[in-house]
């Protein structure tokens, strides 16, 4: 029974939701199902903190290893935690809204968050380089063809690309190095990315008539179908 | 005496003559003016109403495909309805329920011809009329039959999509049902996927663990439940092999599941001992402190394998470059067409788009998984045969200009749009 | 003194890529944290030193520069900011750029956003451009401000005939028939130009769609360059001109900079953006060439064996 009745409500859910679609009067049902999944998931977090709590906890008793940085985790989470729950510095009361603007949350989010997020984010500048050294060789002919694609793109970011060709007479200027980087953007690229997205659907759709079907059961933690 | 009488007699008769005349100039006007007060409300109004002209040939009809909540309104505009000059400088709709009192319910600009009524009753009668409006002015239209709108149970307007979901979904039962007779089905090799199993192979000779990373969306995205199944075919051979997998999630419901998952393919290899429940933890769902956080499990700990397999975002490119600098073999999966490239460049293996999805059919060799896969060809076979159609008739259109070919390609372009 | 700094740098990155390259001919890997030194120098130095290059902007944004430049004073002119922070550091150079180019050629801006969190960016325009540049200006008789409605496409249909029905009130509260800017415009079609600055949806793709197409109006928009090439399949039939990524935008402003001498010493965030992509890239292609070169020398060492 502790597989049967999640793979029965997955199978009437998993109907109900196409036939919806079908459906105008059921129409609704769809919009439902996704909200009633989104106060689950809410309700799951408990699950998730209570987890990363007791995992540093038990980390910063038993002082194991780098578990110092285990009091920054749980320093930052409770503080953060308090300040949103009781609106700590907030303008108005218990009541007002927990982003609003002088309250300790926002001044955290916005001066704490926010930076060290943008940090994580502009390690990606470092990473393409290091990316592009190491994958661009002329390995072979398709290789070689990306190769010299990254560099008309790369090249076309830039006012060289435009300087460089920009002698090129008007029925030739497709070769201008910034058309060519339109043009390698908005054909080849964009038709490989369309089929990939059309597999991606069928795909989509396979998958789902497996989970559906209930012949693919393993994220319910059983192994066969 | 007569004299005098004679004369009194004269001024008064003409006293008399003088009022006669007098009344009879007088009544008339009077007379005229009440009668043109009285009928200058009924003038006024007729010349209200004359001065712009109602619209004409109102119908009603039922709204198709919907839940009895909508009537369509089309009448023919006010001839004073013009677009330089014209008197018309709105039309006001009125809807009478079963009460019996009209409500107006819309104003709408010059130039409209039709108009949705919507939030009505299913089973409810109602009645409309269209008011043409000038600046002191209108004209009401006249009062439509009763008409109730009906509600449909299958919207026949997604006839196409409908046609399209049997073909494609009729394939992949069918071929299902094939692989389960026992037809041998052949499926291509997937690189990534030959590779999971000397990846393992890997961790197990360097005794270092296996990093498994299932993307950060929750359980509503079905890269996620893909990933998942693939976790339990990975989790039970590390469980063979004595591997240990670490595996930080960023959503509450993902660590459950995966919990379940593992927890049952230890249990399937014969090693329910070894299982912890540690093996998945809950970091953040916040992206870059997801990535933060996995970043620097990989430099502490230098899995052996890492697996990148769901749905990633920009942070895809600083997970493998990571997993790179530590010296993991990596294999990546998503169907995010944006964030292939990263993976492609910086993975060892990667699952493109449907491979991903593929991939616990793949691995599981079960029939009915893999019957599955070839009903997605079918699918594919129809697209492709689309698209070629489509790309011949837009282009034998664009050289000869013959009628038919653009009819063709509408045609094709409408099977393939859902209609709103 | 700058301009010395500016030469010493480029020709620091130079000779390092010169003496790496020499490696590679000698078989000698470049190691990983090598290539984040060059790049942090690469994107620091230009931003520290404000390295900007003049731009040449291509057809595709110079089609929106003209079709601005080429409308009769008072012309009502309408722009959407449909993007959030994450898009900002793209779009907003350009929503500035194109805000002050229609202000200053005495045109009559309608603003307004499909995205809660556009009405945040639009003030970073008021305060940028529109108080700083423009003082005089008063709203509601040179630009006004309608804000933002929920609804995506369901705004943008009702718009399409209807424009007053949506926005009866601007942000202000301040009645339609309060506001002279107003005056005359039924529904869309009454505008001489819509531009949809954002990437995602509701964006581009939506207004031309939903409004541009079917009214006729000339479309333009503005997006991150990431969203661009899903867009230029309109070009140049439903969408006249676009603003791709932080190019589009420094094009934009180099070339209003060019023709309107006025504004010399605006805020140019896009060309000062420019600077850091423009040498980074460029010491990308010497690594990928350092690298290949490395490839061949090292292929060759193994086939002599």
């Amino acid at each position: 029974m502790r597989r049967e009745i999640p793979l029965g409500i997955t199978i009437f859910v998993g109907f109900l939701a196409i036939v919806s679609f079908f459906s105008p009067p059921l129409e609704g049902l769809g919009e439902d199902f996704t909200l009633f999944f989104d106060i689950i998931a809410v309700f799951a977090f408990f699950l998730g903190g209570g987890n990363l709590v007791r995992l540093h906890l038990t980390k910063l008793l038993k002082k194991k290893r780098d578990w110092g940085f285990s009091v920054v985790t749980l320093v930052g989470f409770f503080f953060m935690l308090a300040a949103g729950l009781f609106k700590i510095g907030n303008p108005g009361d218990i009541s007002a809204s927990v982003t609003a603007q002088g309250s300790l949350f926002a001044t955290l989010y916005y001066n704490v968050h926010l930076p060290l997020s943008s940090t994580m984010y502009a390690l990606l500048a470092f990473f393409v380089a290091s990316a592009s050294y190491r994958a661009f060789r002329a390995k072979n002919r398709e290789a070689t063809v990306l190769l010299l694609a990254a560099f008309v793109i790369l090249l076309g970011s830039t006012p060289f690309g435009q300087l460089l060709t920009n002698w090129m007479p008007g029925g030739i200027d497709i070769l201008e190095i910034p058309n060519l980087a339109v043009w390698v953007m908005s054909s080849p690229n964009l038709a490989g990315q369309r089929a990939i997205m059309i597999g991606i659907g069928l795909g989509v759709v396979s998958m789902s008539l497996r989970l559906i079907l209930g012949i693919e059961r393993t994220y319910l933690g059983e192994d066969r179908g | 005496m007569i004299a005098s009488g004679c004369t009194a007699g004269a001024e008064r008769f003409g006293s008399y003559l003088k009022l006669a005349t007098l009344a009879t100039f007088l009544i008339p006007i009077v007379g005229f003016s009440a009668f043109a007060q009285e009928n200058s409300v009924v003038s006024a109004d007729s010349v209200a109403v004359a001065t712009v002209a109602p619209v004409t040939s109102l119908v009603v009809e039922d709204y198709r495909y919907d839940d009895g909540e909508n009537l369509a309104l089309t009448w023919v505009p006010s001839i004073d309805d013009q677009p330089v000059g014209g008197k018309v400088v709105g039309y006001e709709i009125f809807q009478i329920t079963d009460s019996g009192e009209p409500e107006k319910i819309a104003d709408v600009l010059p130039g409209v011809s039709s108009f949705l009524a919507t939030g009505l009753h299913a089973g409810a009668s109602y009645r409309f009329y269209v008011t043409a409006r000038a600046e002191t002015s209108s004209a009401p239209s006249v009062i439509s039959a009763a008409l109730t709108p009906h509600r449909e149970w299958i919207n026949w307007g997604l006839w196409n999509l409908m046609l399209t979901a049997l073909v494609v979904g009729g394939s992949v039962m069918f071929f299902i049902e094939t692989a389960r007779r026992g037809h041998e089905l052949f499926v291509r090799k997937i690189a990534g996927l030959e590779a999971v199993d000397e990846a393992i192979g890997r961790a197990t000779e360097m005794g270092r663990p296996i990093l498994y990373i299932p993307g950060i969306q929750d359980m509503d995205d079905v890269q996620t439940l893909a990933s998942l199944t693939i976790l339990g075919r990975v989790a039970e051979h590390a469980a063979t092999y004595d591997i240990r997998i670490r595996m930080p999630v960023s959503r509450s419901l993902v660590m459950t599941a995966a919990r379940e998952t593992i927890k049952a393919a230890y249990q399937a290899a014969g090693r329910p001992d070894a299982y912890n429940e540690d093996m998945v933890n809950y970091v953040t769902d916040e992206q870059f402190g997801y990535v933060a956080a996995v970043d620097g499990i990989m430099v502490r700990e230098r899995p052996a394998t890492v697996f990148l397999l769901g749905a990633f975002f920009a942070e895809s490119l600083i997970l493998a470059e990571t997993g790179n600098s530590v010296g993991a073999i990596q294999i990546a999966g998503t169907a995010r067409p944006a964030q292939l490239p990263f993976f492609i460049a910086a993975c060892d293996f990667t699952l493109i788009g449907e491979e991903l999805f593929a991939a616990s059919a793949y691995l599981s060799g079960e029939p009915k998984s893999l019957g599955s896969l070839k009903g997605q060809d079918v699918g594919k076979g129809v697209a492709m045969v689309a698209i070629v159609l489509g790309v011949v008739a837009a282009t034998l259109y664009a050289l000869t200009g013959a009628a038919w070919l653009q009819a063709f390609g509408d045609w094709l372009v409408a099977m393939f749009t859902i209609a709103s | 003194m700058g301009n010395i700094g500016v030469l010493v740098v480029l020709l620091l990155i130079l000779g390092g890529l010169v003496w790496l390259l020499v490696r590679a001919l000698k078989g000698k890997e470049v190691e990983r944290r090598v290539i984040f030194a060059f790049i942090l120098v690469a994107v620091a130095a230009p931003l520290l030193l404000t390295i900007t290059f003049e731009m040449k902007p291509t057809p595709i944004v110079r089609a929106l520069y003209d079709r601005i430049e080429t409308l009769p004073p008072d012309s009502r002119v309408l722009l959407s900011f449909d993007f959030d922070p994450p898009m900002s550091p793209e779009v907003q150079p350009m929503a500035n750029a194109v805000t002050r180019h229609v202000l200053a050629r005495g045109l009559k801006p309608v603003f307004m956003t499909l995205w809660a969190t556009g009405q945040a960016q639009f003030n970073i325009t008021l305060t940028d451009v529109i108080y700083r540049e423009f003082p005089d200006l008063v709203d509601g008789v040179d630009y006004v401000n309608m804000g933002y409605k929920a609804g995506n496409e369901g705004v943008l249909n009702v718009i399409r005939t209807d424009f007053r029905k949506m926005f009866p009130t601007d942000v202000n509260t301040v009645p339609w028939d309060s506001i002279p800017v107003l005056e005359g415009i039924r529904s869309c079609s009454d505008f001489s130009l819509i531009v949809s600055l954002g990437g995602g949806k509701p964006g581009v793709k939506e207004w031309v769609l939903f409004v541009g197409d079917p009214t006729g109006v000339p479309t333009a928009g503005g997006v991150a360059a990431v969203v661009a090439p899903q867009l230029y399949p309109y070009y140049p039939g439903q969408l006249f001109g676009l603003l791709g990524g932080v190019k589009g935008a420094a094009e934009y402003e180099s070339h209003f900079r060019d023709n309107y001498p006025q504004f010399e010493s605006m805020d140019t965030p896009a060309m000062v953006m420019m600077g850091p992509q423009t040498v980074a890239h460029l010491v990308i292609m010497a690594f990928i060439v350092i690298g290949n070169t490395l490839f061949f020398v090292t292929r060759k060492k193994e086939g002599r064996r």
